[in-house]
């Protein structure tokens, strides 16, 4: 078997052409972006708003969690169905299910702003849309970036099942593999897409790690000693932060 | 009940079989597992990230993978039962480790204490107080576990995901919309028995409650 997997692997114009390896991995990265991207556009700024005013957190998170529970192959087949074959249909879906954790992360991170801050925001006199862009936004990051990595997980696996219905990317491996029952073609694509998701969830780690201020900066932290003494605000202030 | 030429029984059936005995099976799995995370740094910094990294895996892909591991054939339910059992346990790991981290030494101390043995312990103290983060924790495992049965259907294990893919092939969208809220109803059916579970195994929160 693992014999049949490696020649799959070294295959002719397996890592070239329209069909190789390297064009399905960039599909499928074009459309896992393309629906995070949409689908943040929409979700992050009605989060941050229901965050800010706390009216109707409870329906966002009930909606977050019954979007949750659709089973997403139903949803790509029916938006197909009701749609026709192409892009929009399976990306409409894509987007469908990268909201909730999206909706819930740039919610949560808002309405968890410390309080402290908010207020004391206000007293200096900021204006609403201050508070929230100037305060509660950076402090929401964190667990924003927590449901992007979510979300973005969620779209590269519901991708892969969107071959069925159609789309490119590494799924058509799993789909047509299926279909002539070409087993070591299937096993071959699963183990890229595997390897291509714990890519992606790392280097989404990596990026959180880099822009979430706090002790989980560790490199930061280092490097700060070493730099020039230009700065007259003693440094504890800022290490206080949780 | 018959109905889009399937024995819809038969396919409800093999659904909530497929989902829930994964749940089960995981959470079992997730107790030992979890208790070592809690019990030991070292083993929490490797087993942690590495249930983070097969929760990433997509689930057409675990399931394609598995009868290589397994030995099973292609189209056979094991394969997506050990899938689910897999992300459950990936999930729960961390639940159980957090759950029992969250216990106060304070009690475990004053169990210790009163001469409870390591087992005891667990078993008598740690493990009923760790129930309502356990709890959430399998809500979450359930109700995913019961959408990605459905996938399933993509390598010809059958669920309500047939409906799905049959549908597709016939062009016929009522059969998959039924499929879609049969499997959100077995969902939401399964969230309300675990948290009523969860709450009959914690006769002490509703007292403090007052209710």
């Amino acid at each position: 078997m693992f014999g049949q997997l490696l020649a799959w692997f070294v295959a002719p114009g397996r890592w070239s052409g329209g069909t190789g390896v390297p064009a399905r991995v960039l599909e499928h990265l074009g459309y896992t972006a393309l629906a995070v991207v949409v689908a943040a556009a929409i979700a992050l700024p009605v989060g941050a708003l229901v965050g800010h005013t706390r009216r109707g957190g409870l329906a966002v998170v009930g909606v977050a969690n019954g979007l949750r529970a659709l089973p997403e192959l139903g949803v790509l087949v029916l938006f197909v169905l009701l749609l026709g074959l192409g892009l929009l249909a399976p990306t409409l879906a894509l987007v469908l299910l990268a909201i909730p954790p999206l909706l819930a992360g740039a919610y949560a991170g808002v309405a968890g702003a410390d309080a402290g801050a908010v207020d004391a925001a206000r007293g200096m006199g900021m204006r609403e849309h201050q508070v929230l862009l100037q305060v509660e936004v950076p402090a929401a990051v964190p667990l924003v970036l927590g449901g992007l990595r979510f979300a973005t997980l969620q779209v590269v696996a519901t991708a892969t099942i969107a071959a069925y219905v159609g789309l490119g990317g590494l799924g058509r491996y799993i789909i047509d593999g299926f279909a002539v029952r070409d087993f070591p073609q299937m096993l071959g694509g699963a183990v890229v897409v595997a390897v291509l998701s714990i890519v992606v969830e790392l280097v989404l780690q990596g990026l959180g790690r880099l822009v979430t201020p706090g002790p989980d900066r560790l490199r930061l932290r280092h490097r700060r000693p070493a730099g020039p003494a230009t700065d007259p605000v003693p440094v504890p202030s800022r290490k206080a932060r949780p | 009940m018959r109905a889009f030429g399937y024995d819809v029984d038969q396919l409800v059936v093999a659904h909530v079989v497929l989902a829930v005995v994964p749940v089960l099976a995981g959470l079992v799995l997730a107790m030992p597992v979890g208790w070592w995370a809690h019990r030991s740094p070292v083993a929490r910094r490797v087993l942690v990230p590495l249930s983070g990294a097969l929760y990433t895996i997509p689930s057409l892909a675990l399931i394609v993978v598995m009868p290589v591991l397994l030995g099973t054939g292609i189209l056979s339910p094991v394969n997506v039962g050990v899938t689910l059992t897999i992300y459950t346990l990936a999930l729960l790991v961390r639940s159980v480790a957090e759950a029992l981290d969250a216990v106060p030494a304070t009690v475990t101390t004053a169990a210790v204490a009163m001469g409870y043995r390591p087992a005891g312990l667990l078993f008598a103290v740690q493990l009923p107080l760790a129930v309502p983060v356990l709890t959430a924790g399998v809500r979450v495992a359930s109700v995913s576990s019961f959408s990605l049965v459905t996938v399933g259907a993509l390598v010809g294990i059958d669920s309500l995901g047939t409906l799905m893919t049959s549908g597709f092939e016939q062009d016929y969208a009522q059969m998959v919309a039924a499929g879609i809220v049969g499997s959100l109803v077995l969902a939401f059916v399964f969230d309300a028995l675990w948290l009523g579970l969860g709450r009959v195994l914690t006769p002490w929160s509703r007292a403090r409650a007052g209710v």
